[in-house]
């Protein structure tokens, strides 16, 4: 690892003063120079200098060298999400680009460091990627690199059930609490509120205190119910109850431990990126840029934010978001009498010179991740401005055609689409089903069927860390179905709608 | 920084090798890498390499988008087969993966699959194979494998440029620069002659997916052999009620139709083994291939005597595959057997009802090693 040129530094530090001049608040940066090969190699890596060992970084760099070869794509900029903040620049840029890079690079670092989700990471995470790196091929020299791979692509193939909001509220425990329910009725966990004793009967009527007793006790019932709540921290369920050796349960530990490192960048692209390039762009045409650079300048930041028909490129969604918001709150189009008014005109020339645009996005950048940030700004006026709309897939066509371009399925799609990182909500029911410890798994199915075939291979795998029979309750083409999997064959049985949940 | 990624790239190429031949069957039968030379890259696509997940199904799900268009438009393309950008979130690309392979690689695949052994030599003259010998010396190597003799000539070279030698005193430490190994170097010595003459049958009874079949399994033992031996000889007969030689391209996109005699196929590769390969120099295969419906008894009367005089005492091997065929009455193969049994050793009969079992059939063929 060299040190950074001294040109560069000197851009550095100018960048970095720029940033904080606009009020951004970031990490030390270390920025690397590397050329597109060292690139290709990190980038595989996700960044990091120091992974296990695993081939798909090997898919991932093939794919990388190749398109690079080709001229398909270039890396420009890397960041990891670490205290130091850790960016790469891509040797031969020209000046112009690692201006913008670094600047880019600053905003996101701000985000990493302000932004909730971001709250409860790693922040060294470069130092756990090492050690992970370190007992993966201890494993691996003591019990052979196949026996391993196999089955880390096990795990990999479930890491995407965690619970990311698992982190910031404090969810039932999987295992019901060690009292019997009469204590807990006894020690008053059954709310009341405060009544002289006259009005007790009125206030805390006792049919009411009866119905709560009712419920403690029926939730006392389900006491040997493994889990005693439904999870979708499913990572988490087999780590406890599966029987694992040391090693499964050390590595399945941690691919769930860089699942929820990697979740806020899943739960944040479009703001990330939005604010990231918001941020380049004003750094760049306010403040960092010579005139000769202008026209290189405009050329690479409209590819930054090209979008082809029919795809979302969620550099541009956030940047025309986070533009949106600045200039309705700079305006003072916001509040209750602005969204009273019917009268579009007036909407439309609605100024009250409030001036609030930049600390509301600063606001928005540390209280929102994708889903609410869509949910609260993507407007009517925003989506019929910039001519969105829904497209489906056409079956007698055998093509995508545009399907509608009213708002508010477009907007439930977006945010579909959102929730979850995207991933089908997966939780473990019962970990006894059938009375015979076979695993329960239950798809909260919201409209859209999960593919089968990658759900019976999934179950696979399932089925190689619990060692019973697993099986998944989910819908599929209206029909509420059960896909088990006893380790030999696949069934699924219909059942009915209420049954077995 | 990292230089791992070689070794997770080697273990990805691996596993890809590794798939191709667990799908070997599929590729094999595929008719569109005939004609291909053992240098040339093939392209297959590995479907299966991605992660099992619980997700969507992508087609049901459709997308937004942005952009003009009525609704009911076409947006022309599939949207979702980008890089995984066009939908927010973090699905998977589509991406299916296309691997390249030479031929070479595919046969060495092949044959490493099949487990087919290697064949035994006759003759001495064309055909060429690699032996590693150790007669090489290296830099690096075990200690085991320490040449002393140089090590210690090195040694002394260095010691007298550096003046440290000691005529009085001839103490010589070699250093770890100065230590040569043993290594080995890869010599090309002839070893074996062979030529092989494919027959085929293109009459009428044989429909265009017999052909190919026939085709594609020819082609992958020509592959397999010329991969194992340089300058291979081979030859190509194809017949109906007569039989000609004919050049590699033609026997493998000629069309023609009419009846079958099969014993004029035979006199044809008679004559090519009588002239030009005598019997102590050369390894002699034919391969066969046909549906199995021959004109006349008469004539297969006169097949057996053409095999049995003149073809079978002279040659290693001769493979007769049986396409399935809708019109013909598969007879031949039947007559084989009963006149044959299993009392001549080098007579391979192998059926091939489609195109599944070509892999089944070239196990038939070469799995003997003759």
């Amino acid at each position: 690892m060299s040190e950074l040129p001294r040109y560069l530094r000197e851009m550095q530090l100018r960048v970095e003063d720029v940033a904080k001049s606009y009020g951004l608040d970031f990490f030390p940066t270390h920025f690397i120079v590397l050329d597109y090969k060292t690139m290709n190699e990190v980038a595989a890596y996700g960044g990091f200098p120091s992974r296990y060992p695993h081939w798909r970084y090997g898919m991932e760099y093939d794919r990388l060298s190749k398109s690079h070869i080709f001229g398909l794509s270039k890396i420009y900029e890397m960041v990891i999400n670490n205290d130091p903040c850790y960016a790469y620049l891509l040797e031969g840029n020209s000046l112009m680009e690692q201006k913008m890079v670094m600047a880019h690079v600053m905003a996101h670092n701000d985000f990493f460091k302000n932004n909730f989700t971001f709250s409860k990471t790693e922040r060294h995470m470069i130092n756990e990627m090492a050690n992970h790196a370190v007992k993966v091929r201890r494993a691996m020299e003591k019990y052979g690199v196949e026996e391993i791979e196999n089955f880390i692509d096990v795990c990999l193939s479930i890491e995407n059930l965690i619970d990311v909001y698992s982190q910031f509220i404090v969810r039932q425990p999987m295992e019901p609490p060690p009292d019997t329910g009469e204590t807990r009725i006894d020690s008053g966990a059954i709310h009341r509120f405060d009544a002289k004793p006259y009005m007790e009967s009125f206030i805390n009527p006792p049919e009411y205190l009866e119905t709560q007793k009712e419920k403690i006790r029926e939730s006392m019932k389900n006491r040997n119910r493994l889990p005693w709540a439904p999870t979708s921290d499913v990572l988490n369920f087999l780590i406890h109850y599966a029987p694992l050796n040391t090693w499964e349960r050390m590595i399945l530990e941690t691919i769930r431990e860089e699942a929820y490192y990697f979740a806020p960048q899943a739960m944040t692209k479009i703001m990330n990126e939005g604010w990231a390039t918001f941020w380049h762009t004003k750094m760049m045409t306010e403040k960092l840029l010579e005139p000769s650079e202008v026209i290189n300048y405009a050329d690479t930041t409209s590819g930054v934010t090209y979008q082809a028909k029919g795809q979302l490129n969620p550099y541009k969604m956030g940047l025309e978001l986070f533009r949106y918001i600045e200039e309705r709150w700079n305006r003072g189009a916001f509040g209750p009498e602005y969204h009273n008014c019917t009268d579009i005109e007036q909407r439309l020339h609605w100024n009250t010179q409030a001036n609030k645009g930049i600390e509301k996005i600063f606001e928005v950048r540390r209280h929102f991740s994708d889903v609410t940030f869509l949910d609260e700004f993507f407007t009517e006026d925003f989506a019929n401005e910039r001519q969105f709309f829904n497209y489906d897939f056409n079956k007698s066509k055998e093509e995508y055609v545009i399907s509608t371009r009213e708002f508010n399925e477009i907007k439930q799609r977006l945010l579909f689409q959102l929730t979850n990182r995207g991933q089908p909500v997966i939780e473990v029911v019962d970990a006894n089903y059938h009375n015979r410890s076979e695993l329960y798994l239950v798809h909260r199915h919201n409209g859209i069927d999960l593919e089968v075939p990658y759900a019976k291979a999934t179950l696979e795998n399932i089925n190689r860390i619990w060692k019973r029979p697993v099986n998944i309750r989910t819908v599929f083409k209206n029909k509420h179905l059960v896909l088990s999997y006893d380790g030999q064959i696949h069934t699924s049985n219909e059942v009915k709608e209420n049954e077995g949940w | 920084m990292s230089q791992k990624i070689d070794q997770d790239h080697a273990r990805f190429k691996q596993i890809v090798k590794g798939r191709i031949k667990s799908d070997l069957r599929k590729y094999i039968s595929r008719g569109d890498m005939i004609g291909k030379q053992g240098k040339d890259k093939v392209s297959i696509p590995v479907h299966s390499i991605d992660m099992p997940r619980f997700r969507y199904n992508l087609k049901d799900s459709g997308g937004v988008g942005q952009g003009e268009g009525e609704v009911g438009d076409s947006l022309g393309g599939d949207p979702q087969k980008g890089d995984g950008q066009g939908q927010a979130g973090d699905q998977p690309g589509q991406h299916s993966l296309e691997v390249e392979f030479s031929l070479e690689d595919l046969a060495k695949i092949i044959g490493e699959e099949l487990e087919l052994p290697n064949i035994k030599p006759r003759g001495t003259r064309t055909i060429k194979a690699p032996k590693d010998k150790y007669n090489a010396i290296r830099h690096t190597g075990p200690e085991s494998l320490r040449h002393f003799k140089r090590t210690y000539r090195e040694a002394l070279k260095r010691q007298i440029t550096m003046g440290t030698y000691d005529k009085n005193c001839p103490v010589i430490v070699p250093i770890k620069e100065d230590k040569r190994f043993r290594s080995w170097k890869e010599s090309v010595i002839p070893q074996t002659n062979a030529v092989i003459i494919y027959i085929m049958d293109v009459s009428g009874s044989m429909g265009e997916e017999q052909k190919l079949m026939v085709r594609i399994e020819s082609f992958w033992i020509d592959t397999w052999l010329r991969y194992q031996y340089d300058g291979i000889e081979s030859r190509y007969i194809i017949h109906d009620t007569k039989a000609r030689e004919v050049d590699q391209d033609t026997f493998y996109r000629t069309k023609e139709s009419g009846g079958t005699m099969i014993s004029s196929a035979y006199a044809v590769a008679a004559d090519i083994v009588e002239k030009e390969y005598p019997v102590d120099e050369w390894n002699i295969y034919i391969f066969q291939f046909s549906d199995g419906d021959n004109w006349s008894r008469e004539d297969t009367n006169r097949c057996f005597s053409i095999l049995t005089e003149r073809l079978l005492p002279k040659i290693n091997l001769f493979g007769y595959g049986q396409v399935k065929s809708p019109y013909g009455s598969g007879q031949f193969i039947h007559d084989l057997e009963e006149a044959y049994g299993t009392k001549e050793e080098n007579l391979i009969l192998s059926n091939i009802p489609d195109r599944d079992a070509i892999m089944d059939s070239i196990r038939d063929f070469l799995g003997k090693g003759k």
